[in-house]
């Protein structure tokens, strides 16, 4: 009866929360951010090649952040951190989305080459963009809702690279401090959005072990505070 | 020779239909042994028929015209068939009607994500029996059946269908930017929803915050008393039919695995009142789930009050080898 019908996801629901803990950029002030709630994150620090922490009242499960979206839909992990980025770029995963964490803010970006005109003059010439990123959904919502025409181009690598050796007009992508666009000799045209950490849970587990979830979003958002 | 089938479609071979054989017979024993009838319908139905009981929401996935150019549709799901079924053949019929179903369903999928275009249900709908009795009575059959299947740890979320709409109504808030905010509520979207209510003109931040806050309240019988805190005659009045509910589940010996959801929110159109949902601690997704649906047989032309639920037969499937295999690391 409910309009949406996902695969199969096997959680188990038995001993402490498992969180998803995004490996990257992220995982440094994700860490602070547990120690900050009381959360043992010494192992987690070290540099172990283990990818799961056990620590007292919460299991720690590192991965890529855009990992995150699929264990905790799942049930695999019962509650997760990761980027808005990864959340919006994976808008179809069902997840509850319970607190914006505010830290790893950076901005999706529109660039170009330096004072190259090549993505005004293939909009107006050729009708169309082509345009590199590694969010291709971002990406093609914003040119939609900004009524142009896009080819998007989804690369893996080094996104910098395909405006520079010609493979793409522009690129969209994420920006933290805008050193990577300087090195490459690109600049911002456009800011699509703002992204930060969100704390996010899995549709089951926010309903059946809603104590704990309660519990730890709102210790983490009075760390927030602090 | 590999001959491809379309995603989101599989061939089940006997292992597993021997074990899905015996999960149907459970589950259909549980429903004829209180009263309702089992019912088939076909699966292609006239796409007009169907979107009648369809209301704003989305319509079948897959359509197509028949040799005569009339335009047919696969059903998305069985309630709204069965709806028709009673308004055609059961219209001067005694209620209330009992009457239950095992039957494939067909809904579009995203590409990538492993979900199913065609999928088994069952579910049984009880027309004519008004909340709160009916409501209780579904719910008392919906036990059982877990209960037949192994699923004794499974949980039914209640909460209420019309609780959001009526309350932004009462803030003021309507058209495009309502279905903005149940939108957000809907992807369970927190942060998007306070953002949403923030940018609102002429609600405020009080009634914003009790917006979000209601929507986390889940739990025993004390949430009705944290919801009533929070004021305003649509809380009091969702939170009196809930409680209606959940008192009638209580003298029927029912309510222990029943969770009070303030948050629940049910996609389809037809919905109104009591909503229900399934959990099993051994599956991430959402095992099934249903409620009233007071207004649906109206559209057919008989006014009944009606209430049913349905559950997914591979997730329950799955739950049930997981619970079976038990403990940790299984």
């Amino acid at each position: 009866m409910s309009v949406e019908v996902a695969g199969m996801g096997h959680a188990k629901s038995e001993g402490p929360l498992k969180l998803a803990v995004p490996r990257g950029a992220l995982l440094g002030e994700t860490l602070d951010a547990l120690d900050a709630i009381g959360v043992d994150t010494s192992e987690a620090r070290g540099d172990s090649r283990s990818l799961v922490f056990e620590t007292p009242g919460l299991t720690l499960v590192t991965m890529r952040p855009s990992d995150v979206p699929t264990y905790v839909e799942a049930g695999a992990a019962d509650v997760g951190i990761t980027g808005k980025d990864v959340l919006l770029e994976q808008a179809d995963r069902v997840v509850y989305e319970l607190l914006d964490l505010g830290y790893g803010r950076c901005r999706m970006v529109l660039a170009g080459r330096k004072g190259d005109e090549r993505l005004g003059e293939s909009e107006r010439r050729l009708g169309m963009m082509r345009i590199a990123t590694k969010y291709p959904r971002i990406a093609e919502r914003h040119f939609e809702a900004t009524g142009r025409q896009v080819e998007v181009i989804e690369v893996k690598g080094s996104i910098e690279l395909a405006p520079l050796i010609g493979l793409a007009d522009g690129i969209v992508d994420l920006v933290a401090t805008g050193r990577t666009l300087e090195e490459n000799d690109l600049e911002v045209r456009e800011e699509i959005l703002e992204c930060t950490a969100r704390f996010v849970a899995n549709r089951v587990a926010h309903k059946l072990r809603a104590a704990e979830v309660d519990e730890m979003t709102a210790k983490l958002r009075e760390g927030l505070a602090r | 020779m590999i001959h491809p089938i379309p995603p989101g479609t599989r061939d089940v071979l006997p292992d597993e239909m021997r074990e899905l054989r015996r999960l149907h017979r459970a589950m259909i024993d549980v429903f004829e042994s209180r009263g309702f009838g089992e019912v088939a319908t076909p699966a292609i139905e006239y796409d007009e028929v169907l979107a009648r009981g369809a209301g704003r929401t989305a319509d079948s996935a897959y359509r197509f015209f028949d040799e005569r150019g009339d335009l047919l549709a696969l059903r998305s799901d069985m309630t709204v068939p069965i709806a028709r079924l009673v308004a055609s053949r059961y219209a001067n019929a005694e209620p209330p009607l009992r009457l239950c179903y095992l039957a494939n369903a067909f809904r579009a999928v995203r590409p990538q994500r492993g979900q199913m275009r065609e999928f088994a249900q069952a579910g049984v709908e009880l027309i004519g029996a008004p909340a709160p009795a009916g409501t209780v009575e579904v719910v008392e059959v919906l036990e059982a059946t877990l209960d037949a299947v192994g699923l004794d740890r499974a949980v039914i979320g209640l909460g209420d269908a019309d609780l959001y709409r009526q309350l932004l109504s009462e803030f003021g808030i309507e058209g495009e930017a309502r279905d903005a905010v149940l939108g957000r509520l809907a992807a369970h979207d927190l942060v998007g929803l306070e953002v949403e209510l923030s940018e609102l003109d002429g609600i405020g931040d009080e009634q914003a915050a009790t917006c979000v806050a209601l929507s986390q309240l889940r739990g025993g019988r004390e949430v009705l008393d944290e919801a009533r805190a929070m004021g305003g005659s649509v809380v009091e009045r969702a939170t009196a039919r809930i409680g209606e509910t959940f008192e009638a589940l209580e003298e029927r010996g029912v309510a222990d695995r029943v969770q009070i959801d303030l948050g629940l929110l049910r996609d389809l159109g037809y919905y109104s009142g009591a909503i229900l949902e399934v959990y099993d601690p051994a599956l991430g997704h959402v095992l099934g789930g249903g409620g009233r649906y007071d207004e649906l047989l109206k559209r057919f032309g008989v006014d009944l009050p009606a209430a049913g639920f349905a559950l997914y037969l591979e997730r329950v499937h799955v739950a049930q080898m997981e619970e079976s295999s038990g403990g940790e690391g299984s």
